[in-house]
């Protein structure tokens, strides 16, 4: 315990320009020599994708390696950068900190970006499992909406994904390509990346619509019916597509326009996380925490219950719908089978661990169960008994996930971390 | 005298059970009224008619002459009459400065898509109703709880933070529902300083339900008393102590053998 405290004052000094600096450092040390040197004489076939978690439970004799591949190449270049380098990220921290706080977060994110693009760059495979993870953040915190912040028990959220990947796919292939189905393309392909963000609104929009089955039974009924009519809802929206052969039935459908690279998804998610940020946080969106707490109290305050409920399931299923645009367009390929209940125990899984009631919740909730659930792949069969288990002790410390009831403070996470000025005497 | 609030002649059945009977209501603005009654006689389900949580089966109920029967509670709550709870309904999961905040709900315009980006529009409201909420928490002694749980609060604190929350809805009647269940002796008399300070400041009309008597007599000017949905006796206070048919509702009938 003494020791990682210590660890930690270490690097409390440590801004988040300095981490940056010392992912960077990480990632450009795996660029360069990651292949050529260091995975060589370390006896590894490859790099290791994520960590080296493939290679370590595929063949155990490979563990030494790859944990001081990791040691190598990712843990004692950050901690050493980040912290050698914090005589010059605190002054430039504190230098980004005059500046509006929207324009300093607008940098660090474009910052940050690079490294994740670099970073996943080195690997095709790592590409797509950071465009699912951030698709599936925006899945996460669109759940948190209505299971969180709002407090009901919503199961509908693959079908609305559903309807927000159909509907878009429809329209890409529609306008942007020759397809055997829906003819010659109406419009020219190369307007296809401009048009892509009124498609995805257009995905959203639907799946917004489609919400109302679901927010007006929530009017009436709470708790486990609304559970069952909203699981009703989601086998309902897969049947119906499997149903309907124009759009290939229960094959699915495929050959949608590649629109969706990694900066675009990138920029989706954190205008997602954004924009449910800012509702959440505002009196408008407080509203949802009323009716969950007490709804008669909420109505004496003047809350429009109804109005809210309404607000919640179809911003929810908005962005649900857009998280659908983008995976269809991710995988160029979609089937009914998706949308099912494997996809909505993925989905309560990762809400639920990461935090009700919490965007950062969401977030890392995503990403753990994002990033174990690849890197467990090999354990096949197996990895379905260990994510369970880790939920199970999750629910039982941590009954409403790891991190709960709690909001970014951008301004507190960019900030420069001076050394406290009495009391550290060299 | 022109009333504020004015009910007439309001009757409620739930399904064969007739909860009030005939009630009359006239408040004037500014005035304190009391409700007493023994357990059951429909104190609260006479606020929650009122209050539009339930719609009355017969009757008119006007609101600065502004028929109120079968609006919404909170277009009701909108128009003026705040109110209280008599087990308290505080939201658990939520701050203090957050209650407050969110009672002025009705008095923002700044639309769902402000909310979302965060508009110019909505960061003004939302710093205007930040400012007022603090003004309020000062006002009601609950400032160093900002930050804190309801749920973490003493008892007498959540009390007041469910009066602060309902005068930030600026209501122009404010119903109390017991404001003083389960206080003690010293938090009684902290109360009956606050109620009259929330009457001086705010210029309501105030309309609660009571059970303590001294607590009745001391605050309000005029009385009814409720047994079984009917309103046996109404007057001052003086009056209403003294009123043999008051009596023998609370205590019983003496046995005259």
């Amino acid at each position: 315990m003494g020791i990682l405290q210590k660890f930690k004052q270490m690097f409390s000094t440590v801004p988040m320009l300095g981490w940056f600096l010392g992912i960077l450092a990480a990632v450009l040390i795996e660029y360069f020599w990651g292949y050529d040197y260091i995975s060589y004489y370390l006896g590894l076939p490859k790099i290791p994708v994520l960590f080296g978690a493939l290679i370590m439970l595929k063949e155990p004799v490979m563990i030494p390696g790859a944990l001081a591949y990791d040691l190598i190449v990712y843990v004692i270049p950050v901690l050493a950068v980040a912290k050698l380098s914090s005589f010059i990220t605190n002054p430039g921290a504190a230098l980004l900190e005059k500046l509006p706080l929207w324009l300093s977060a607008v940098i660090h994110l474009v910052c940050f970006y690079a490294i994740l693009h670099l970073w996943a760059g080195i690997n095709d495979y790592r590409v797509l499992v950071v465009k699912l993870t951030l698709v599936s953040i925006i899945l996460t915190v669109s759940v948190n909406v209505i299971n969180g912040y709002q407090g009901e028990f919503s199961c509908s959220h693959p079908g609305f994904m559903a309807l927000g990947a159909y509907v878009s796919s429809i329209l890409t292939l529609v306008l942007f390509t020759n397809d055997k189905i829906f003819g010659t393309a109406l419009l020219p392909p190369a307007l296809g990346p401009y048009l892509f963000p009124l498609v995805l609104v257009a995905g959203g929009a639907a799946a917004a619509i489609g919400s109302l089955a679901v927010a007006i039974p929530s009017f009436r009924t709470r708790g486990d019916y609304l559970a069952i009519i909203s699981l009703a809802f989601m086998f309902i929206v897969k049947s119906a597509v499997e149903n309907l052969n124009i759009i290939g039935g229960a094959r699915g459908m495929g050959g949608q326009p590649d629109l969706a690279p990694l900066p675009v998804i990138f920029f989706w998610t954190m205008l997602c996380i954004w924009v449910i940020h800012n509702f959440v946080t505002s009196i408008l969106g407080k509203a949802l925490n009323t009716v969950r707490d007490d709804e008669a109290a909420a109505e004496s305050m003047t809350v429009k219950t109804r109005k809210t409920k309404m607000t919640a399931f179809m911003f929810g299923a908005f962005w649900a719908g857009v998280a659908g645009g983008l995976f269809a367009h991710v995988l160029t390929y979609i089937n009914p089978g998706m949308f099912s209940i494997n996809r909505l125990a993925e989905i309560l899984a990762m809400v639920y661990f990461g935090g009700l009631n919490s965007i950062v919740g969401s977030i890392v909730g995503a990403v753990s169960i994002n990033v174990l659930g690849e890197a467990l792949r090999p354990l096949e069969l197996f990895k379905w008994i260990i994510i369970p288990l880790i939920l199970i002790f999750v629910m039982i410390f941590r009954p409403y996930g790891l991190i709960s009831f709690t909001e970014i403070n951008a301004k507190k996470l960019l900030e420069a971390k001076h050394k406290r000025q009495q009391g550290v005497s060299p | 005298m022109t009333a504020l609030l004015h009910v007439k002649n309001m009757t409620h059945f739930f399904g064969g059970l007739r909860a009030v009977h005939n009630y009359n209501l006239n408040i004037a603005p500014r005035q304190i009224f009391g409700l007493i009654g023994p357990n059951g006689a429909g104190k609260t389900t006479i606020f929650n008619l009122i209050t539009g949580v339930y719609t009355p089966t017969e009757g008119e109920i006007l609101l600065e002459n502004k028929n109120i029967k079968g609006l919404e509670t909170n277009a009701i709550a909108a128009m003026g009459l705040g109110r209280t709870f008599q087990n308290l309904a505080l939201w658990r999961h939520m701050n203090v400065v957050d209650h407050i905040r969110m009672a002025h709900y009705s008095q923002l315009d700044y639309g769902l898509m402000g909310a979302f980006f965060n508009s110019r529009a909505c960061r003004d409201q939302e710093n205007q109703v930040r400012e007022n909420a603090h003004r309020l928490m000062e006002l009601f002694d609950i400032e160093k709880f900002a930050d804190d749980l309801v749920t973490s609060l003493p008892y007498g604190a959540q009390r007041r933070v469910e009066m602060a929350r309902a005068m930030a809805t600026k209501p122009k009647v404010l119903f109390l529902d017991e404001p003083t269940a389960g206080m003690t002796p010293d938090e009684l008399v902290k109360m009956i300083r606050i109620i009259r300070q929330v009457h001086q400041d705010f210029n309501v009309a105030i309309f609660l339900i009571e059970h303590r008597m001294k607590f009745v007599m001391e605050l309000c000017e005029s009385i009814q008393t409720l047994v079984f949905g009917e309103v046996i006796a109404q007057g001052p206070p003086e009056e209403i102590q003294n009123n043999p048919q008051v009596i023998e509702a609370y205590l019983g009938k003496e046995d005259m053998t």
